[in-house]
């Protein structure tokens, strides 16, 4: 968990490093090169993660989306569009604040709104799997409200 | 390990994630939910271990993930939460044997944590099919759900008393967990104690004392926080720590010494 945390922090810290000067190629050179306009291999995890997105939130005991949590998925569907081959995981995570067997359903719930979100943007059902981890897997320790505004979250891997 | 937390030994090597192991009451086995692989195929899913020979095997094969998995008071079979295709939870009961499947409930929402009471006869779960999470009794076919928790908060994880006379239960209000008993029809809400995070109350074979999970919260380093069993008599005035090599959580009493 610790080391998927730091390559995503690093991944963020090389989204805005690129920002600052900009992204200086085009999705279409991007393409022909191999490489995202960060530097990422087109099509990789890091690519989605930077390019689209790959978290959606959510409040506390909720699974409905919010227009953030939209606007992730349908950057995501368009990304996807783009890499017809690849298949994802969407998982479900829950913060500490509920219990294991309830909190296994509720990211059940947000994982399939994630997925039906994907699917009516577009993308194959076939193409997303879906996993709950409940309150075992938060991506963020600690018992705080921005804790767990960060473990109130669905999260799509490539497979 | 026994009942005062001496002379534990681990059933599982670690390397997956294993939560709400639960006895058989009348045979050397064990339920519980475990999650095998990581991200890439994942499967969560309800297995059963024989304690004798250690041999684990998944309950059956599922299209969605089961989990919250309990077993009947005969032992004869176990009842679990599935999820379905759109996200939703029902009840399920297998007979581990003849892999039939019964479907309990077909639910709107999330339907989990079910408990039979001792005579087999009834079902105590938890569901959120109005809104809240609430707690609601049934008969062991389904049929006829009543709702039965009716104070201010959410209730959660309601286990029937060994003796039949109260439902343990979980309680979340105002940003505080609580572990509390109630009759089966509801009435005579009783709280025995409070704190950050509590939750999975279960009963000793007497039905007059209760083990449940105390968690403290921990700092923004994820450091500090405990998870620990806790015991408590119905009078909720004695309450012990139950020591742990480490950190525990969902505490199970063995029907009778199988080691």
């Amino acid at each position: 968990m610790k080391i998927r945390d730091l390559a995503l922090m690093s991944a963020l810290a090389i989204a805005v490093a690129a920002c600052e000067t900009g992204p200086s190629s085009t999705d279409d050179d991007s393409m022909s090169s191999g490489k995202d306009a960060y530097g990422f291999a087109a099509g990789s995890q890091e690519d989605l993660t930077v390019t689209a997105g790959d978290r959606v939130f959510y409040g506390f005991d909720m699974y409905n989306l919010t227009p953030e949590g939209e606007a992730t998925i349908a950057r995501e569907a368009e990304w996807l569009a783009k890499y017809p081959n690849s298949t994802v995981t969407v998982a479900g995570h829950c913060d500490e604040r509920g219990t294991k067997e309830y909190n296994l359903g509720l990211g059940m719930r947000r994982a399939t709104t994630h997925k039906n979100g994907l699917v009516g943007s577009g993308v194959d059902a076939g193409r997303i799997a879906v996993i709950s981890y409940g309150k075992e897997d938060p991506i963020v320790e600690g018992s705080s409200e921005e804790a767990y505004a960060q473990n109130r979250v669905t999260i799509v891997t490539l497979n | 390990m026994d009942q005062d937390g001496a002379n534990h030994k681990f059933l599982t090597d670690g390397k997956n994630l294993v939560i709400t192991p639960r006895f058989s009451p009348v045979g050397p086995e064990i339920t519980y939910m475990a999650f095998q692989g990581y991200k890439k195929n994942l499967e969560a899913q309800v297995y059963l271990m024989n304690l004798l020979t250690g041999t684990k095997q998944p309950l059956g094969k599922f299209k969605g993930m089961t989990y919250s998995p309990r077993f009947t008071p005969d032992g004869k079979k176990v009842i679990f939460s599935q999820t379905r295709s759109q996200g939703t939870s029902s009840l399920y009961e297998m007979d581990p044997h003849t892999h039939q499947l019964m479907q309990i409930t077909n639910s709107i929402g999330i339907d989990t944590s079910p408990c039979h009471s001792p005579d087999g006869r009834q079902i105590v779960f938890n569901s959120d099919r109005g809104g809240k999470r609430q707690l609601y009794v049934m008969n062991s076919d389904g049929s006829q759900p009543e709702r039965i928790s009716f104070g201010e908060g959410i209730y959660a994880t309601p286990v029937w008393s060994p003796r039949g006379d109260f439902i343990a239960f979980t309680k979340m209000h105002k940003g505080r967990f609580y572990i509390g008993v109630m009759r089966p029809d509801g009435s005579g809400e009783r709280l025995l104690t409070e704190g950050f995070v509590l939750e999975g109350p279960t009963w000793a074979p007497n039905g007059r004392l209760i083990l449940y999970t105390r968690i403290t919260p921990s700092d923004r380093h994820g450091r500090g926080g405990t998870s620990k069993l806790y015991a408590i008599d119905l009078t909720g005035k004695i309450e012990f720590l139950l020591p742990t090599p480490g950190n525990a959580s969902d505490g199970a009493w063995s029907p009778i010494d199988y080691r």
